[in-house]
């Protein structure tokens, strides 16, 4: 039975991880969720593709730290008009994988499912993640979070909630 | 005697100074724009430096139709219309790529890429066919100025050059930021889905009077001189080149500040490869005039907007639905700054940018407005009482005046009323 032993299962904090980061998001918990990025991190939402080279090509958001914390700065002005009201957000975040793990790192996969209402109207977003975590004093950072939106090489409508 | 002038369809919708929400909603006008300006004006439909080998073809649209930008067998760049002339499937679906032909997948019609039919399957079946009336439809005419390339699906009309008119400075002085004289357009583009009509984006582009509301959230928190730009005391000017392109000519701004790269947020200490290559390119003070002046902001009609340091195309899909079209521009032999370029693009632009998402927003909202009955005009008086005309005879007014919706509003009633 090597080929079912050799699949490790995902240890159980980082599944809570990836809940708890998608609750922070979905209930616009701006500050609580900009603490669990580490100061080296990228977040990453590619265009036109699965796996283009972020500083040649465009992407939807390419944020480094400072970036990260300028979007929530913006977002808790209040005057952010694609987000003044906020989205209502629920989303499932399922089959979460185990990539790789190296020392204090850690790299997991996971599908979410994403339903956004606003003045809009109604939007359902796909994404397939790649999070980068690491271990720190006990508790679990992200270092780096790439989310491939499943129709990115199509136009989309504003993305201005925390994909 | 008196002959009574008929006022025509488009004169009770759109007067100097108000334009009717019918305009922006009713799918018969849009049909009727799609006759009389998609399909026979002068649109923009892409970069050279999209295609830069030969066989090279990449996607493009003229409004809601697609096209293929190809560089053909001979290096000639050509637009092909994507339908095959037997049952008019696409003859290509990937977006951009290297081919010398298409080969339509239904029945194995194949077309080389400069439009000719060099094949279909079972010839014995097609005796006495003449294969050359039933190529690749072509756009009938095409120009490229600097690498931009434009189509008219029109057969007669005004030259390019006549279409751009004054605009055609912006596109010159764009390039001349460029240490080799060109731009290339090589990162790719974002695009953006907006439930609303094509209008609103095309007047937004040159309308220096929303900037300090619609981005309060980002100007307050991120160190931005942009906003100073737009505000009551800017001297930059709004102007209407006619044939409905537009400016917002911020030079005059620039210019007090006599600072190199001041435009761009950032200092020639900054830039070194980039002033180098300028300097070396066209000497110290020129160099250093291009610097303080910087690109333009101008939006040539209708699909065309050159940001600074962006450039968008607007496509049409319905009345209510338009895709915005944006990547960072990139100077040829300047990677230092494009990359700065990048970096700015992707903050600002596209469905999660800082700005764009925000003036897409307002897109939205103006088109639900006009849900709303009462009034039904829109106001576009301001600065009315304070346009004036350059050294060069083109109307100008304050950066926060609807000038240039005016402008745009004329010409499209011209082109609405054209037999």
């Amino acid at each position: 039975m090597s080929a079912k032993t050799s699949i490790k299962s995902v240890p159980e904090d980082v599944v809570q991880f990836l809940y708890r980061e998608a609750r922070l998001q979905d209930t616009h918990a701006y500050d609580e969720w900009e603490a669990l990025w580490e100061d080296d991190a990228i977040y990453w939402v590619p265009a036109n593709g699965t796996d283009p080279d972020p500083e040649t090509q465009m992407s939807f958001i390419y944020d480094n730290r400072s970036r990260i914390s300028l979007r929530v700065k913006q977002l808790k002005t209040g005057k952010r008009h694609s987000q003044t009201p906020p989205s209502q957000l629920a989303r499932i975040v399922s089959n979460i994988e185990l990539l790789d793990e190296a020392g204090d790192e850690i790299r997991v996969a996971a599908n979410t499912m994403i339903f956004e209402c606003n003045m809009r109207g109604e939007t359902v977003w796909a994404t397939r993640n790649e999070y980068s975590l690491r271990r720190v004093d006990g508790t679990l950072k992200m270092i780096r979070k790439k989310v491939v939106l499943v129709n990115n090489d199509k136009p989309i409508y504003t993305l201005s909630f925390l994909v | 005697m008196n002959v009574e002038t008929p006022i025509s369809q488009w004169s009770r919708l759109i007067e100097p100074g108000r334009v009717h929400g019918a305009l922006y909603s009713d799918p018969a006008i849009f049909q009727a724009e799609l006759e009389k300006i998609w399909f026979r004006t002068w649109v923009y439909v892409g970069h050279v430096s999209e295609v830069p080998n030969r066989n090279d073809y990449v996607t493009k649209s003229i409004g809601p139709m697609p096209v293929l930008m190809v560089r053909d067998r001979e290096g000639e760049i050509r637009l092909l219309l994507n339908r095959c002339p037997h049952r008019g499937n696409a003859v290509c679906v990937i977006e951009k790529g290297n081919r010398s032909s298409f080969t339509c997948p239904y029945h194995s019609w194949t077309f080389a890429n400069d439009g000719r039919l060099i094949g279909y399957a079972f010839p014995d079946g097609y005796q006495g066919v003449e294969r050359s009336d039933l190529g690749l439809a072509q756009v009938p005419r095409i120009a490229i100025h600097k690498g931009f390339v434009f189509g008219s699906m029109a057969e007669d009309g005004p030259s390019l050059e006549e279409h751009l008119g004054g605009a055609i400075r912006a596109i010159d002085q764009l390039c001349e930021n460029s240490p080799e004289g060109e731009i290339e357009l090589t990162a790719g583009f974002l695009r953006h889905r907006t439930k609303a009509n094509w209008k609103f984006i095309l007047e937004n582009e040159c309308d220096g009077y929303h900037p300090g509301f619609v981005h309060a959230s980002i100007f307050s928190v991120a160190d931005s001189k942009i906003g100073e730009l737009y505000g009551a005391s800017s001297i930059a000017v709004t102007r209407d080149f006619g044939n409905g392109h537009t400016e917002v000519d911020l030079r005059p701004e620039f210019r007090r500040r006599g600072e190199p790269l001041s435009w761009f947020g950032t200092t020639p200490a900054r830039l070194p490869g980039y002033v180098a290559a300028m300097e070396a390119a066209y000497g110290r003070e020129k160099a250093r005039q291009i610097m303080i002046d910087g690109t333009p902001h101008t939006m040539i009609f209708p699909n065309l907007f050159i940001a600074e340091i962006q450039l968008f195309v607007i496509q049409p899909v319905a009345v209510d639905e338009t895709i915005q079209h944006v990547t960072a521009l990139q100077f040829k032999g300047a990677p230092d700054f494009n990359r700065r370029m990048r970096q700015q693009t992707m903050g600002s632009v596209g469905p999660a940018g800082f700005l764009l998402a925000d003036d897409t927003e307002m897109y939205e909202r103006n088109q639900r407005g006009l849900l709303t009955r009462n009034p039904e005009w829109l106001f576009l008086e301001r600065g009315m009482h304070r346009e004036r005309d350059d050294e060069d005879g083109y109307r100008i007014a304050h950066s926060t005046d609807d000038l240039p919706s005016r402008g745009i509003w004329r010409h499209y009633k011209t082109l609405m009323e054209a037999a």
